[in-house]
Parts: C-alpha cells; sequence; structure tokens
C-alpha cells in the first residue's frame, strides 16, 4: 500500500453508518464515492419523505430529531469532497468491482477499498396468516407512518419481539393511529432478569420504558409471551388471534398488522464480496466475520452498521466512523489515536447492552414449532412448510441451498431474504441438528431484480 | 378473473393531511387519486386493500417490507412497465393493472 496515492473508495449504503464513514474518510483526506438504493441519504431508520410529503424533524423521529438532522445536512457539509450517487443499485461485487444500476443504466466502479454499510431489514418467521393482504413487517408500519404519513389500517395490530414493537406503537398512536394491540411473542420475564445488562445503554432503555409507559398510558392492550399467533381473513385481515402463557385463546379484532420480530443483516454483498460468514449464536443468524476495528476477512473490505451485526442507528455511526478510521490507518493516512480509543470504549459498552437486550428478546423458536404443514413458508414462492419437513425427511435433506434447489424455498425474487432463516429453522428442526449444521443461503447476483438485458 | 362489481375500501389510512398537488390515475380503468409525494403502493393501498394478484394461487398481495428487500410489491402498468410501487413515486395519468392482464 502506496502512501503517495491516494486510495479510491466507495461507501455502500447511506445510513448512519455509512454517512459517518464517509464524513471520517473525507477528513482523512480522501474524495469516497458514497452508493446508496434510496433517493436520499438518513437509511431506513432516518428515512426521510419524498418531496410533497415532508414534515417537520420532531415529527417524524421524535426524540431521535437531532441525531437525524446532523446526519441528514452531513452531505451538504462535505459537498463535492464525496461523489455521492443515490438512486443507485449495487446488485453484485466481483472482487474489487462493483456492479451497479442507476436509473436503468448499468455501470461498473473499481475500487482499492470499501465499506459496506448494507443495512438491516426486519427478521421475518411466518405464522397462519401472514401472507393475507394487510399484513406487514413492524418496519413497514413504521415506513409508511413516518414516509408517507399513512397508517397501514384503521384499527393495527402491532406484532413483535424486539424494542422495534413499544417504539412503533407509541408513534402510531401518537400520529393518531388506532392501535389496537402492541403483542410482543416472547416472555415479560426476561427483560427483567436481563434489566441490569440493558443499563449499558441507560437512555436507550429509558426511551423504551417511556414508549412502554406511554402505550400503557394511551390505552395500547401490551401483551407478553404469546404463543399460537395466528392472523384470521379471507381475503384481507379480520383479527389477531394467540394463546396465553396460561393456555387462554385471545382475539382481536383488526384491519391490518404490523409483524416481524427483530431484525437481520443485509448480508449478500458482503458475501458476494468474498468476506467470511459466520454463525451468531446470540441472533442466531449468520453475518460476515468482523473485527472490532471493522475488518472484514478480506482485505480492502471493511464493514459496519447493521449490515454487518444488529446494534441499531446509534451502534451504526460508531462503527462507520471505525471503520473508516481503520481503512485510513491501514493505506498509511493518520488516524487519530485519542477518538479510536473513545469510539472502541463506547463500542464495548454497546456490545453488553446488545447481549442483555437479545437476552431480553430471545429467538421465538416457538412460532416455527407451532406451523403446520399447510402453511406458507417462502412467500415468494409459494412452497409450504411441508414441503420443507418432506424434502428433510423422504429425499434426506441436511443443506439449506440443497434444499432450495429440490423446493425452490428461497429461489424468488427476495433471494431468501425473508423465508432464508425461517427455512433454516425448520430443516434443522426435522433433522433434529442445529440450525447452524444446515448452513445458509449463498449470495447470488444479482441480489435484487434487475432488467434483463444487464449483461449478466 | 372478473372485476369485482362492489368498490371494497382502501386498506391504508392517512394521518397527515397533504397540501401538495392532486395526481389523478387509473387502476384497471378505475379512476383514483393520490397526491404528490404518495408512494405508488400508498397510492393503491389508500384506494384498495389489495396492490396485485400472486402468481401462484388465487389470493392476492399489498406488498410486505415496503423498504425495498422483499421484492412482493411488483405492479404492472398498462404501458408496459412493471415498477416495484413501495419505492416509486405516484405519476399523474398511470394506469396500474391488478385485474386487467392475464396471468402468464
Amino acid at each position: 500500500m502506496s502512501v503517495a496515492k491516494l486510495p479510491h473508495v466507495a461507501v455502500v449504503g447511506a445510513g448512519p453508518a455509512g454517512l459517518r464513514a464517509v464524513e471520517v474518510l473525507v477528513a482523512g483526506g480522501l474524495n469516497p464515492v458514497l452508493i446508496d438504493e434510496a433517493p436520499r441519504s438518513g437509511g431506513q431508520i432516518y428515512r426521510r419523505p419524498p418531496p410533497g410529503a415532508e414534515r417537520p424533524a420532531a415529527d417524524l423521529y421524535g426524540f431521535e430529531a437531532a441525531k437525524a438532522t446532523a446526519l441528514h445536512g452531513l452531505l451538504d457539509r462535505l459537498g463535492d469532497r464525496v461523489r455521492y450517487r443515490p438512486n443507485t443499485l449495487v446488485w453484485s461485487i466481483e472482487g474489487k468491482r462493483l456492479r451497479l444500476l442507476a436509473d436503468e443504466r448499468f455501470d461498473a466502479l473499481e475500487v482499492d477499498a470499501m465499506i459496506l454499510a448494507t443495512g438491516a431489514m426486519d427478521r421475518v418467521l411466518p405464522f397462519p396468516g401472514w401472507t393475507l393482504p394487510g399484513v406487514f413487517t413492524l418496519g413497514a408500519a413504521q415506513i409508511a407512518l413516518k414516509a408517507q404519513g399513512v397508517a397501514i389500517g384503521r384499527r393495527v395490530a402491532l406484532i413483535g419481539a424486539g424494542p422495534l414493537l413499544p417504539l412503533v406503537a407509541h408513534q402510531y398512536r401518537k400520529a393518531g393511529a388506532e392501535v389496537v394491540l402492541a403483542l410482543d411473542v416472547t416472555a415479560f420475564l426476561p427483560k427483567v432478569i436481563h434489566g441490569f445488562g440493558l443499563l449499558n445503554a441507560p437512555a436507550t432503555l429509558a426511551k423504551g420504558l417511556w414508549y412502554m409507559a406511554r402505550n400503557v398510558l394511551g390505552g395500547v392492550p401490551m401483551r407478553f409471551g404469546a404463543r399460537r399467533l395466528r392472523v384470521e381473513g379471507t381475503d384481507r385481515v379480520e383479527a389477531v388471534v394467540w394463546t396465553d402463557a396460561r393456555g387462554r385463546e385471545h382475539r382481536v379484532a383488526c384491519d391490518a398488522v404490523g409483524a416481524s420480530f427483530g431484525l437481520r443483516s443485509e448480508i449478500q454483498l458482503a458475501d458476494l464480496a468474498g468476506c467470511r460468514i459466520v454463525f451468531d449464536d446470540l441472533t442466531r443468524q449468520w453475518q460476515p466475520e468482523r473485527s472490532p476495528e471493522g475488518r472484514s476477512s478480506v482485505v480492502d473490505v471493511y464493514l459496519a452498521g447493521d449490515g454487518a451485526a444488529i446494534g441499531g442507528a446509534d451502534v451504526a455511526e460508531l462503527t462507520g466512523a471505525r471503520a473508516a478510521l481503520t481503512l485510513l490507518a491501514d493505506h498509511g493516512r493518520p488516524a487519530d489515536a485519542a477518538r479510536i480509543d473513545r469510539l472502541d470504549r463506547e463500542l464495548a459498552r454497546h456490545r453488553r447492552f446488545r447481549r442483555a437486550l437479545e437476552a431480553a428478546y430471545p429467538f421465538p423458536g416457538h412460532l416455527l414449532d407451532d406451523l403446520a404443514d399447510t402453511e406458507t413458508l417462502c412467500r415468494c414462492e409459494g412452497i409450504t412448510v411441508g414441503a420443507v419437513r418432506a424434502a428433510a425427511r423422504e429425499r434426506d435433506v441436511d443443506e439449506i441451498n440443497r434444499l432450495k434447489a429440490l423446493t425452490r424455498t428461497g429461489m424468488g425474487r427476495c433471494q431468501g431474504r425473508v423465508c432464508g432463516q425461517a427455512a433454516a429453522e425448520i430443516l434443522a428442526r426435522s433433522r433434529g441438528v442445529p440450525v447452524e449444521t444446515v448452513g445458509r443461503l449463498r449470495g447470488n447476483p444479482p441480489v435484487k431484480p434487475i432488467p434483463i438485458e444487464g449483461g449478466l | 378473473m372478473t372485476p369485482n362489481p362492489t368498490p371494497r375500501p382502501g386498506l391504508f389510512h392517512r394521518l397527515v393531511e397533504r397540501t401538495g398537488p392532486v395526481l389523478r390515475f387509473e387502476i384497471d380503468g378505475v379512476p383514483a387519486e393520490g397526491r404528490a409525494g404518495d408512494h405508488l403502493l400508498t397510492a393503491i393501498l389508500l384506494a384498495r386493500p389489495d396492490l396485485r394478484r400472486f402468481e401462484f394461487a388465487e389470493t392476492t398481495r399489498s406488498g410486505f417490507c415496503l423498504m425495498g428487500a422483499c421484492q412482493d410489491c411488483w405492479v404492472d402498468l398498462a404501458d408496459g412497465r412493471r415498477l416495484r410501487a413501495c419505492s416509486t413515486l405516484l405519476e399523474e395519468g398511470m394506469h396500474v393493472l391488478v385485474e386487467g392482464r392475464a396471468r402468464a
């Protein structure tokens, strides 16, 4: 690595991690390219409404308005030191070559180094009724409100297994929507047991408790430990039905549902870049291996934000800056040792918080055990749970990519983003083996649908 | 597919009123209205409870993730375009086909 030549660096993703990364790179004297699929920077968490649907930051982001505004203004401050490419999809990575699609035009970009800050989406698990019109992810319910000022229905039920549930319930109620239910499929007790660990991020804990308190005071029925969850309706949502810890069945009428169970990293691009992908016991998910400094297993590929490991927006800002400082140091640029030290201490504290949070919201595997064979597992292709169980038992399938080849599970337009984890869990349960032994769906280009003339 | 004789109410519910221009569009030949700043998905689901037919069963879909990841909201337009409705802004004069095209 020569000190004389400035490395050509691409940052993929303009959320909190990618934005803080480009800020550090520019301060280090580089002129990075920032590539983002969305039309405006901010990522999903600090997503901005399109022109015509704008609202004040305080209404959109609540407690986080100052953070959101700071990040939104960042690219303006950096000016032409950053080559910002919005509306641009990175659909494949071959070595250090990024294959791009922007405004229906194909393009490629060769770089010396890259920081992948690809973010996360909702972790989805199937339950009866989950493909009915009117059932969305919790994240989708939040986006509808934040980006469009609409509620997903008139009587909305929200279902989750993580801190997003009380937050979205609070945001809906505050915006004037009727939230008829906030249903947590994990039990209440682990939240008390691990409350001490949550004190590692006292402000975050306080906000979570405040949202819950506001929901209770606002009359939102909050229930924990739901089992045997299902959504009823013929061609649209009519009710949520579940069983409580004592075995009693409950039914709440509603016309829309926002349901998902934590978050999952978008790892396809890291996979295509050749990064080693490892199983994380805590979240039962596959993640690109990342050193505390932000390096992947591949030289000159760095990882930041929720795309590498779920940590939330604050952690994403920290890991974005941290990965960029590492990149600068690796390329012989001066790096601020005091700042690195500060970031590392902050990140260590957040890791303790995250461990407690994951323990407070354990993986709700009971949803999968309760599924009948006739339920849909892969919503793109309409593959049932029974098809996976039959392949496991009758065709001796013990690996997820072989399952995909034989049943088409995970082969649809979403590339297994939605069903991949549930498919692996169901396959492993059918075989009676730990879920990590059935492997993970390999990333394949294009990571999202592109026009056929793409020159694959 | 026979057209639905009785209009069904929309799924989405607007909480924040818009002041921007009204945009006229059509769904299967039926006039509908959205506002500048609406995504195509929002405009359709304010007008009806679903936005496309599912390819592999006699059911419909309304999208799912709203962040361009799940690919469940691709819709056909009469002019031949196929668009991901959650990440496409509504344009004046769009004609969305839900029932209007024979399934492949």
